[in-house]
Order: structure tokens, then sequence, then C-alpha cells
């Protein structure tokens, strides 16, 4: 009985953990670029990590905690920028290619002893080395807090002051993403992601609304990257292809484009993928060893994934009405 | 394609409550009239142009699918663009209006050059097309559609769209707008309807009255009568006539010469990339490089028969085309 608990306490703790709102934000700047536009981004990862190593360098050379966050903002814009310079006036597979490739150089580089003085290397960057900007901006009292069965300490890595800031981040990215694609703006989008020569036909520019949309979506992963690296290293392996991956499967969980879709996709996966992993780890113990539970876990992630995209393409929010016609 | 060109109870409803297609008489029509008095020879030019066309080429490595000297459309007529298929059409319609870049060629709308234009641009400048696979935003309700066609909406700038109040009142002008021209078409009971379960011939009135949205000067419609149920060919005839009733200039692309005698005020015959005739519908049909571009497909109807309007003798050479 007390072991049941402590699998169930593990999976409620992962439904606020700063990690899931992480992949919420990450999964709501992917739900902008495939959602909203069909643009598909298959290197979110990359994105994350720049905003992450943007964040870290920039508070370990002393910039002020809002400075560093705008400079996470800034290395996600930029490379955006980057990639949708060549890629967006050609059809949709190429940004696919050039994203996923281009995440991946950025991690190769981030590993590489070249830039080391600043990364760190294949090691990364510890976490007591660019944290405390951030802690220090806490208001919560020192101490410790109980919530239910979770508890943690006020400030510091894996905090309530963590999951307050992580949270409150995704309540404004929601918010600003429900303005924008409410608006005639997000219908263009909408427009592109049916047939882009109809919305050229009709005299808007279309490479400029994908920019701008690949842009926003970025800004947001490099956000989730820092939202990423709060409670751990930053680690250019952290956030490799399989990041990509689980964002993806977040966000189509929960539902493209729908606005709250990418958040609780992110909490209802975090919360199974826990209870699935801490489950065999207690009911199998003796059985079959804590490496094969995660492998067997991540096993079953892609198998929910090809599940998901076959019998229900529309997620758990997604307007099945919506789907029913297959125009491509 | 098979359920396009089935008849529903629907579309008969549609097609009986569009404008008739009336009868061009030359005592009455100045456009026709004016015309009238143009000689009908290839690159003729005309006496109130709206388009001007100057050695267009196009090559797909070595066949040229568009070679284009000179031609002239007339401002405020409906000008048909008719020949075989593969007679290179669809692509003089595309380098047109920016959807394709030429070899050569320069061309100027209402006095502005606009070769080698982005579609956008040439969109925005007046100059608005539909295609010949319908370009329904299916996923995007009826009314989203329309809106979507709209010009200037601020809401439609990354910063104004996050202030509701700036493009609120532009919104709802335009969907005033957008009714009315969706009432014309008869599609206002489906304005909440997704685009994509619109039936074949209701996609091609959207798409022209998508078009309209956007004010333009010129209309390029890309067969707009390809798989559309004879039942609503009728109904989309009497539209593109209302449309250059209204003052608008409308290009056509259509290969099917019996659709276009009734409503076109002079028609341009293309056959291998080039125009082998042009001149008002009637004589322009008596034409030997006609006749002999088009050999091959219904040689032994008369090109011009008014029967071939009725949608049962449609139908039934539609038939015997299939059997072939």
């Amino acid at each position: 009985m007390d072991e049941l608990t402590r699998v169930l306490t593990q999976a409620l703790a992962e439904l606020i953990a700063p990690t899931t709102a992480a992949y919420a934000l990450a999964a709501i700047g992917l739900n902008l670029h495939f959602g909203y536009t069909g643009l598909l981004n298959m290197g979110q990862a990359g994105f994350m990590l720049l905003g992450a190593y943007g964040f870290g360098i920039a508070t370990i050379a002393g910039a002020p905690f809002w400075l560093a966050f705008l400079i996470a903002m800034a290395a996600g814009a930029l490379f955006a920028l980057i990639l949708g310079l060549p890629t967006l006036t050609l059809r949709g597979d190429y940004l696919a290619i050039v994203t996923i490739s281009a995440a991946e150089i950025i991690r190769m580089l981030g590993r590489s002893t070249v830039f080391q003085e600043w990364t760190g290397g294949a090691s990364g960057l510890k976490g007591n080395q660019f944290k405390e900007t951030f802690q220090a901006l806490s208001p919560l009292p020192d101490g410790r807090m109980a919530l239910g069965p979770l508890e943690y300490i006020n400030t510091g890595s894996d905090s309530w002051w963590t999951r307050l800031f992580a949270w409150g981040l995704v309540l404004v990215a929601v918010l600003f993403v429900w303005l924008i694609t409410r608006s005639p703006w997000g219908r263009v989008l909408r427009g592109i992601r049916e047939d882009e020569d109809a919305v050229r036909a009709l005299g808007k520019s279309v490479f400029s609304y994908k920019m701008q949309a690949l842009v926003l979506g970025g800004v947001l992963g490099a956000l989730a990257g820092l939202v990423f690296v709060l409670p751990r290293s930053i680690a250019p392996d952290g956030l490799g292809r399989t990041v990509t991956f689980f964002v993806w499967t977040v966000m189509l969980l929960g539902g493209a484009a729908t606005l709250f879709g990418p958040v609780l996709g992110s909490m209802l996966f975090f919360a199974v993928y826990m209870l699935l992993r801490a489950g065999m780890r207690t009911g199998l113990e003796g059985v079959v060893s804590s490496t094969f539970v995660e492998q067997f876990g991540g096993l079953l992630v892609g198998v929910t994934l090809m599940i998901l995209v076959i019998f229900r393409p529309q997620g758990i929010l997604g307007n099945k009405r919506e789907l029913a016609f297959n125009v491509r | 394609m098979s359920d396009d060109t089935t008849v529903t109870p629907e579309d008969v409803a549609v097609a009986e409550a569009a404008p008739a297609v009336h009868a061009i008489d030359p005592a009455t029509d100045t456009v026709a009239r004016t015309l009238a008095s143009v000689e009908p020879r290839v690159g003729v030019s005309k006496p109130d142009t709206i388009l001007v066309a100057d050695g267009v080429q196009r090559r797909f490595g070595g066949m040229t699918a568009v070679d284009v000297e000179h031609l002239e459309v007339q401002r405020g007529a409906i000008t048909a663009l008719i020949g075989p298929n593969g007679a290179g059409k669809t692509t003089f319609f595309n380098l047109l209006t920016g959807f394709d870049k030429p070899n050569h060629g320069h061309w100027m709308f209402d006095g502005k050059p606009i070769a080698g234009m982005a579609a956008a641009k040439v969109a925005k400048s007046g100059m608005v097309r539909t295609f010949q696979l319908t370009k329904a935003l299916s996923r995007l309700t009826v009314l989203d559609n329309m809106l979507l066609a709209a010009r200037g909406n601020p809401g439609e700038n990354l910063f104004g769209s996050l202030v509701k109040p700036l493009w609120a009142r532009a919104e709802r002008e335009n969907t005033e707008k957008a009714l009315e021209i969706l009432a014309r078409f008869k599609l206002d009971t489906k304005k909440d309807d997704f685009a994509g379960s619109l039936s074949g011939g209701q996609r091609k009135l959207l798409e022209m009255a998508r078009a309209l949205m956007t004010d333009p000067t010129m209309i390029m419609l890309d067969e707009p009568m390809a798989g559309v149920n004879p039942a609503l060919v009728q109904s989309l005839l009497g539209h593109i006539q209302a449309l250059r009733d209204e003052g608008m200039t409308v290009l056509f692309v259509e290969h099917d010469m019996h659709a276009v005698r009734h409503i076109s005020d002079w028609v341009v015959v293309m056959a291998e990339g080039r125009v082998v005739a042009e001149g008002p519908p009637h004589s322009v049909m008596q034409d030997q490089a006609v006749v002999d571009a088009y050999l091959g497909a219904h040689h032994d109807t008369d090109l011009g028969d008014d029967a071939l309007l009725d949608p049962a003798v449609l139908a039934r050479l539609e038939a015997e085309e299939e059997k072939r």
C-alpha cells in the first residue's frame, strides 16, 4: 500500500514539475509552427538548447536575470531567422530536414571542445554557475513547504519558486497564443496551413507570415529551454533528438491547433510516463533491471506516438470535424 | 472527382437561384460594340487595354510551353482564353499572376509593369486569380475563407492582432460584406460549415466569392467550369457575366468552347503555346486555325451549337468521351 501511494505521489508530482512546464512551453511553440501554420519543425530541442545556453552563458558573464532572459529569447529568434530564410520559400519537407540537422549541429557544437570555455563541453554548465540570479528573484520566504503529499524547498533548484515561475511563464504563453490566434493574423496562419498558394493568390505575403510564426514558436522553444535547465545543469545531450520527439508526442496528444492541448498533453504525458516507470520499478522489482524499465518506457512513448497519429490524429482536445477532410 | 459531377438537389437549387445567362446584344452592350470594331487578328491592339503582354516565353527544358508575342486585354470585358489541353493556357495564366517565372517577356497591368513580381504583390495590385483545382481552405469555415481575403485588416499585423479593439470594427465590416457576397452566391446558409464539406461546384463558387472579397480590378478564372456538374455550369456563367456587369475585367481559361461562346466578349485561342487566333466568339470559331487546333475532340459536332449548353447533351457527350 505504501508503495502504491509512493508511485501515485510520484506521478502527481510530475503534473506540476518544472520539466512538465518546460515541455508544455516547447509544445506551445511547436503548436504555433505545426498546428496553426503547418510548419514541420523537427528541431525544437535545438531551440531549447540555444535558449538554455543563451541564458546560462549570459548569466555567467554577469548579466542580470531579465537581460539573460531576453538573450535566450533573442537566441531562439535568431536561430529561427537563420533556418527560415533559405527554407520557407521551399516546400515544407525542407524545413523538417534543415531543423533536425541544425538542432544536431547545435548539440554537437555545444559538446565540442572548441567552445568549451563557454559551454563547458560535453559535461555542460553546472547549475550553481548560473542559477543565482534566478533564485535571488524569489519572493518566497526561506524554508520548506508542503502541499498535500508534495513537499519542496521554497527557493532552490527543485523548488516551489521554480514551479511557480515555470507555470507562470506557461500561463503567459497560453494567453499570448490565445490573443494572436483568435485574430485575423491567426486566420492567415491557418489559411497558410491549408493551402499557401491560395493565400498568396489573395495578396498576403506568405513568407513573412511563416517567418513570424517560426520566430515566435522558436522564441517559446528557447524559453522552454531556459525553464528546462532551471532545476538541472545545462548538458547538451540532455536536449537531443529524444526531446524533440517527446515535444511532438506532447503536442499531438493534447491536440494540435488547440489552445490548451500542449499544456494538457504535457501534464498527461509525464504523469502517465512516470506512473508506468515507477509502477514497473516497484511492481517488477527483482524481475527486471531499472535500465530495462527506462528503455521500455522510451519504447512505449514511441508506440503511443504511432497509435495516436493513426487512431486519434486530432489528439484529446482536437476537433474531430476539423480533421474529417483529408485535404492532402 | 466522382462526387463532383453527380447532381445533388442542393446544386440544382443553387443553379436555379443564380443570375440567368443573358445573350450579348451588340446594340446595348458597349463593350461588345467597341470590340466589334476591332479587327479579329492575332496581336491586334484594342481601344482600352488593361493588360498588355509582350514576348512572353516559358520553356520547360527543350519544350516551349508558352510563346505569346503580343496580347492585349480589353478593360471591362470578358475575355476567354481557350485552347485544347496542353496549349499552355494555365502556364500563361501562372506567368501573368506571378506563380511562375518566364524565360523572357514583360507585361503591363493597369499601366504598371508587373512581370517578375511576386504572386502576392500581383494580387495586391488588383489582379486576383482562382485555380483550376479549387483551393478552398478546407479546415476553415466558409466565412473565414471570405474574411481571410479581405484587404487591409489591421488585425493581420502581428502587433495589431494583440489588441482586439484595433481590428474589431474592420472585422465587423468585412463580415457584413462577406455575408452580402455569400448571399449572392447562395452560400450564406453554409457560412459556419467547414469549406471542406462543400460540394465541388460550391467550392468553385466560394473561390470566386473569395476573390471578390479582395475588390479586384481584374479577375482571372482558371477553368471555372472544370469538374463542376452541368447543372451548376449555367449558374457559374451567370456569375461571371455579373462580374463584368459590375465593371470588372474577367479573363478566364477554358478548354470547352461551348461554355465560352455565350458569355465572352472576346476569345483568344491558344495552341501549342502560341496565340493562334483571337476575335469575337462567333467569328473566331469559324477560323481555320481554331478548327485545326480542336480537330479530334468532337470534330463531328458544331462547336457553337446551342444544344451543348443543355446539361443532358453535355452529360451524354462527356459519357462518350469517357468510353473512348
